[in-house]
């Protein structure tokens, strides 16, 4: 099995499906000829040809709107927004259209789409370069949403995505695309959208996070353990729709849930989390559940490291709830 | 449609100048004051004193020449972060320049006297909002004039259509310069879009559309001047396409051999805009190359003042990242920033 980092999981999952169903192709800016700004469709417009991989004019509301017509007729196109700081002028079309078209034409079409984009902090990117937005896509009915942190997770879940007959936003932490390597399948294998994975288990402390946080939320966790706890570590990967059965049996069985999260505070995911989890198990709790999360704030520039969540910001808070 | 143009491709002036010789000499040192800092970050850059820069090399005259045009104090002028060169001559203290790449929140903000607004980022949102300002100067009985850039690339986003109709319906004084450098990251402007000229879309907007030399600087100059004129006077915005070509990579990080060979660069650099001016003033008996050495001289002493002083700038503080989010902090931000003082 060969080791992969997680660009050239992406790389490879995007290479298998194109080789797989001949309606899969690629459209963004930059993905073709240069094979994107952070090199994920390297080599595919070499391979599969400049109408398979189509380097667009740079609007993300024609690459987004456009990809909507193409699957409603028949293509399972794959679009590539360049930061997801970037999907802003693309969101009539992802939100309005994409997300209702199912609805609005009372099953007639659908938009089975991927947009994938580069998410989250830490390369100091500042305002522009760092957002965190899955909570917006969240929000809008109609469409699934992935973040993954590991490169097997980005290879099937992609796949399990680009196979999906919905809209899937497919967000992959910059900040990681070189930093972990694992060995990933060269066979053929898929992820279901909709499960989390239980990265480690333990009952004293729910620790559930996902994206570019996982890499933090586990030192959190192996300091625990080295403090002689056992946390349980739960990695979303989708967070629309997100595994609610393993995060509340978990939950249910430490009593204590911490959830961590880059993005900012206010109406996350991460409070999406902790609501469900008081209003489903509240008298089962041993603690309110808490989040640690990235500040209400546009992403500073230079203090990238006082914005995301430290391992030290966790273990406080699992202290809180440990003492409670 | 002509491209505009004074200088020949060696800057012999092809005709009578519309510039005094104390303006050329102005515009030649403010290319070459462009071009000092342009060079120095980059150095910087590699020393890992500056985050990621855009460079501007070749496209100093497009820049320089329209900021020219401009009342710093009155006019205002909306930049793209490609364009350090405009904010520069406009009046931006290199120092400020320098922070502001470096991605020091003592970079942000403009000093009284310079109507800039920070560089941006997102393509194409500076577009309707220059439409707003420009419309706000005539609301307020003023007769300035805004400037805003755009690259080739960003004439593709709705945000490029949407404003430039709603300030040719509104009539707003507005310069729309679009730097066309040939590419948007990888993809040439020929792929970005079927028209020959980017100026030819000023006729679907009922606006004038000129191209003009974009390394002859007396050529952006007195369109540029001939454009504020007309806004100053009434007479609405301008589309100007500055031609020109971007012949250092899209960023500090960019490769551009992953998409392009550079033969056409090698054929641009010898119609560098500051050779061209350099001839012409040389052609005119107006410098030698005893001003020139003086020149440098100055420029360096300028820059290493102002890395000195951007040097000294005070380290931010952890709580800052929360503040000027709002006139008055809302609770989450209070929370955060008592956390961030240590205090919660
Ligand atoms: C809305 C948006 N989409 C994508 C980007 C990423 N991006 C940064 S620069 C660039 C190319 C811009 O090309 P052009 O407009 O020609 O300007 P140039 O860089 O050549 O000055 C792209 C795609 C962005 N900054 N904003
Ligand atoms: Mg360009």
């Amino acid at each position: 099995m060969p080791t992969m980092t997680l660009i050239q999981a992406i790389n490879a999952a995007l290479d298998e499906e194109m080789k797989r169903d001949e309606r899969v192709m690629l459209l963004g800016e930059d993905v073709g000829r240069r094979g994107g700004v952070f090199l994920a469709t390297e080599g595919l417009q070499q391979k599969y040809g400049p109408d398979r991989v189509m380097d667009t004019p740079l609007s993300e509301a024609a690459i987004i709107g456009a990809a909507v017509g193409l699957a409603a007729h028949g293509m399972r196109p794959v679009a590539e927004i360049q930061f997801a700081d970037y999907v802003f002028p693309g969101i009539d079309q992802l939100f309005s259209q994409a997300a209702k078209l199912r609805y609005r034409s009372g099953g007639q079409f659908s938009a089975p789409m991927v947009v994938r984009m580069p998410t989250g902090g830490g390369v100091k990117g500042g305002h522009h370069h760092s957002q965190s937005p899955e909570a917006h896509f969240a929000h809008t009915a109609g469409l699934k949403v992935i973040v993954v942190s590991t490169p097997y997770d980005a290879k099937g879940l992609l796949k399990a995505a680009i196979r999906d007959d919905d809209p899937v936003v497919f967000m992959e932490p910059k900040r990681l695309y070189r930093a972990v390597k694992e060995e990933v399948p060269t066979d053929e294998f898929l992820l279901p959208i909709g499960k989390a994975a239980v990265r480690r288990q333990g009952r004293d402390i729910t620790l559930v996070s996902y994206g570019g946080s996982m890499v933090e939320t586990l030192k959190a966790a192996e300091e625990m353990v080295a403090a002689g706890l056992e946390p349980e570590v739960i990695d979303l990967r989708t967070v629309m729709p997100w595994d609610k059965e393993t995060v509340l049996s978990s939950a249910a069985k430490t009593g204590r849930l911490l959830v961590i999260s880059e993005a900012p505070r206010t109406a996350s995911i991460a409070s999406e989390v902790a609501a469900t989890v008081s209003e489903e198990l509240f008298d089962q709790l041993l603690a309110p559940p808490l989040r640690v999360t990235g500040f209400d704030t546009p992403y500073p520039l230079a203090q990238d490291k006082l914005y995301m969540p430290t391992v030290t910001r966790i273990l406080n808070a699992a202290k809180r709830l440990l003492d409670y | 449609m002509d491209t505009i143009q004074y200088l020949d491709d060696q800057g012999r002036p092809l005709r009578d100048l519309p510039l005094s010789p104390e303006e050329l000499l102005q515009g030649y040192r403010a290319l070459r004051r462009a071009r000092h800092f342009d060079e120095r970050v980059l150095v910087l850059q590699r020393q890992g004193r500056l985050g990621v820069y855009p460079p501007f090399r070749g496209q100093e005259a497009a820049q320089v020449g329209v900021a020219l045009c401009l009342r710093p104090d009155y006019d205002w002028l909306l930049p793209s972060y490609r364009e350090s060169a405009a904010a520069l001559t406009f009046g931006m203290p290199i120092s400020k320049l320098i922070l502001s790449w470096r991605a020091d929140p003592a970079g942000w903000g403009a000093p009284p006297n310079v109507n800039m607004v920070q560089f941006y980022i997102p393509i194409a949102t500076q577009i309707p909002q220059a439409a707003g300002v420009a419309h706000a100067q005539r609301l307020m009985g003023k007769d300035a004039v805004v400037a805003v850039f755009i690259g080739d690339g960003g004439t593709s986003e709705g945000d490029f259509h949407e404003g430039l109709n709603f300030a040719a319906v509104f009539n707003a004084p507005l310069l729309v310069v679009v730097q066309n450098n040939g590419w948007a990251i990888s993809v040439p402007t020929h792929k970005q879009m079927k028209v020959q000229r980017i100026a030819q879309k000023a006729q679907g907007y009922g606006i004038p559309g000129v191209t003009v030399d974009g390394n002859d600087l007396v050529a952006v100059w007195s369109v540029a001047r001939e454009a504020v004129n007309r806004a100053r006077a009434g007479g609405g915005p301008t589309l100007i396409e500055a031609l020109t070509y971007r012949v250092a990579p899209h960023t500090s990080s960019d490769d551009p051999s992953r998409y392009r060979s550079e033969e056409e660069t090698e054929r641009w650099l010898k119609r560098d805009p500051i050779l061209r001016m350099k001839n012409c003033l040389l052609h005119l008996g107006l410098w030698s190359e005893d001003q020139e050495a003086a020149l440098s001289e100055a420029l360096e002493a300028e820059f290493l003042a102002a890395v000195e002083e951007a040097d000294q700038a005070p380290e931010p503080k952890p709580w800052e990242i929360v503040e000027q989010v709002y006139q008055e902090m809302q609770p989450d931000q209070q929370a955060a920033w008592q956390y961030l003082r240590g205090e919660a």
